[in-house]
């Protein structure tokens, strides 16, 4: 009976899961229908709402995802000169966190803040929507909800998540930088130089490529589960939760799979 | 009651006079949720000018059938015509065309709280129009003046209180001039007196611009203050079509019920209620 139960529970989340996934998908091509016809149907996209969420998603991340990094960075650089010191490599740690960095802990760490502040923030203020009727306002007035609430974070999301990556980028490398100069016998200014010598453009490409991915990851995951909120301001709540846990889990899958190909 | 639910049928197809425009035809209108039958077979005529009120208790289908006038639901049978269109088998721009024409208040106001007063009322101005900023100021302040909320232009909906949020979310549902305008339980929540104020201001409104207004209620005196006509719903059907004075005078007893506040059931037999308690707790 028990078991029995238990396969049902799990049966009704793989269904939940495939429909969830089914409707974040129908948003994606929703949204890109929008973007495309809507002057034609007067659901133009207003300049002003995506630098309000770009504003809100890359302007006020920028000092959290710079700090963690530099953090990271440091962090990077502990490590890596006491495993390397045993092979007498500490002139490898520049390399190390200069490729690491760029290609993994950077779109990581950034996909990460970013699912949990902003992706988190766009479920509440969706599913609020929801049961506040505010969505209903909008269809009864003409307005497409997925053109005026969807569309913009997600552009504003795609624009902002390479910017900040490429600054977590350069934060990450500086704290790396902070800890190894000493070890090192080098300046900051030789270190930051060398480290940019090492690198390479596909280097930051992959963090910027998988940044794209990662941008639309949360945005549609913070949609969806918003636009799918049931029981009001409790559901509200699980619907943030839910968004945070799934978007992260996405990324982490995601930046495994394009790690693997991008590096064959 | 099926007696009663053809009579009302009759009564909705010859209270259209020959002359006056009908705004909202609901033509055999059926809504189903999996095994759920929501609206069984809804038959309405409204016509221009007229204060409709919507009643019936909870759960008889008035919301339901007030968001299929406006689109928002998907009938599973029957059609719903808007001054003259299937306002579900037509094409996006003229749903836009059709919407524009008509405005909706919400139970909670449903303002977006991200946006001054000022802004909401402004919205459907700033999405659909060419105006310039000036012009949308100007009457953006002057429909907040038609529902006395002049001078909030620029706080937020959480800080008015529950009346103020209903005036503000009517002065954006009158922002376009209607020809129709809607209603969802405009009374809700607040105290007789300024329910009493709103029920003013609406048939102000209709005096000022003509508009035709459909209100779902299960406020007697505010039904019966503001109707030209009452639809009288239970369980998915109209019981009865009539001026206040017709229903009040009604012979059904469900509606009577509901005027003079008694319970439907007679009063419970203490030792069935003991033995259906004692059953639920066996768990049979």
């Amino acid at each position: 009976m028990a078991m029995r139960a238990l396969i049902e529970a799990l049966g009704a989340r793989v269904v939940q899961a495939i429909e969830r996934f089914g409707f974040g998908v129908s948003l994606l091509f929703e949204s890109i229908y929008w973007l495309i016809v809507g002057p034609r149907y007067k659901q133009r996209v207003h300049l002003w709402q995506i630098a309000e969420e770009f504003r809100k998603i890359g302007v006020n991340a920028t000092f959290i995802v710079n700090g963690l990094s530099v953090v990271v960075g440091m962090m990077l650089a502990i490590q890596l000169l006491y495993a390397l010191s045993d092979f007498g490599a500490e002139s490898q740690v520049l390399l190390a966190i200069a490729k690491s960095v760029t290609r993994e802990f950077s779109p990581l760490i950034t996909g990460i803040i970013v699912a949990g502040r902003s992706g988190a923030a766009l479920a509440a203020k969706i599913g609020s929507q929801v049961v506040n009727q505010e969505v209903d306002a909008l269809k009864v007035m003409g307005i497409v909800p997925v053109r005026f609430l969807v569309l913009p974070p997600l552009i504003a999301m795609v624009l902002a998540l390479p910017m900040l990556i490429i600054l977590a980028d350069i934060s990450g490398i500086f704290g790396g930088a902070l800890f190894s100069v000493g070890k090192m016998d080098m300046t900051l200014a030789a270190y930051m130089k060398a480290s940019l010598d090492v690198l390479v453009l596909s280097d930051v490409m992959q963090g910027l490529i998988k940044s794209v991915v990662f941008a639309v990851i949360i945005a549609l995951v913070g949609a969806t589960m918003g636009l799918q909120v049931k029981g009001g301001a409790e559901g509200v709540g699980r619907a943030t939760t839910q968004a945070v846990v799934i978007s992260i889990t996405l990324i982490v899958i995601t930046d495994m799979i394009f790690s693997y190909f991008l590096t064959q | 009651m099926n007696q009663a639910a053809n009579q009302t049928t009759n009564q909705t197809t010859s209270a259209v006079k020959p002359g006056r425009r009908e705004i909202v035809v609901v033509e055999k209108l059926v809504t189903q949720y999996g095994d759920k039958v929501i609206l069984k077979g809804i038959d309405l005529c409204i016509e221009e000018g007229e204060i409709r009120v919507i009643m019936g208790g909870s759960g008889s289908g008035k919301s339901t059938l007030l968001w299929h006038i406006v689109g928002l639901y998907e009938p599973t049978a029957g059609r719903v015509l808007v001054m003259g269109k299937d306002i579900h088998r037509i094409s996006f721009l003229e749903k836009l065309e059709l919407l524009w024409k008509i405005g909706v208040s919400f139970q909670n106001g449903a303002l977006f709280s991200d946006m001054t007063v000022g802004e909401n009322v402004a919205l459907p101005l700033r999405e659909f129009t060419d105006l310039d900023e000036k012009t949308i100021q100007i009457i953006v302040r002057m429909k907040l003046e038609v529902v006395n909320l002049g001078g909030y232009e620029d706080y937020y909906p959480s800080q008015l209180s529950g009346g103020m949020v209903k005036r503000a979310a009517l002065a954006r549902a009158i922002v376009r001039d209607p020809a129709l305008l809607l209603f969802d339980e405009p009374s809700a929540g607040l105290d007789p007196i300024l329910a009493a104020e709103l029920d003013e201001l609406i048939l102000q409104l209709r005096k000022a611009m003509g508009m035709t207004m459909i209100v779902v209620t299960h406020d007697l005196d505010s039904a019966f203050t503001i109707a030209d006509k009452i639809t009288f719903l239970h369980d998915g059907k109209i019981l009865m079509t009539g001026t206040p004075e017709e229903v009040k005078n009604a012979d059904n007893p469900i509606i009577q019920a509901m005027i003079q506040r008694k319970p439907l059931n007679a009063s419970v037999d203490p030792e069935k209620y003991l033995q259906r308690l004692t059953r639920a707790l066996s768990g049979q």
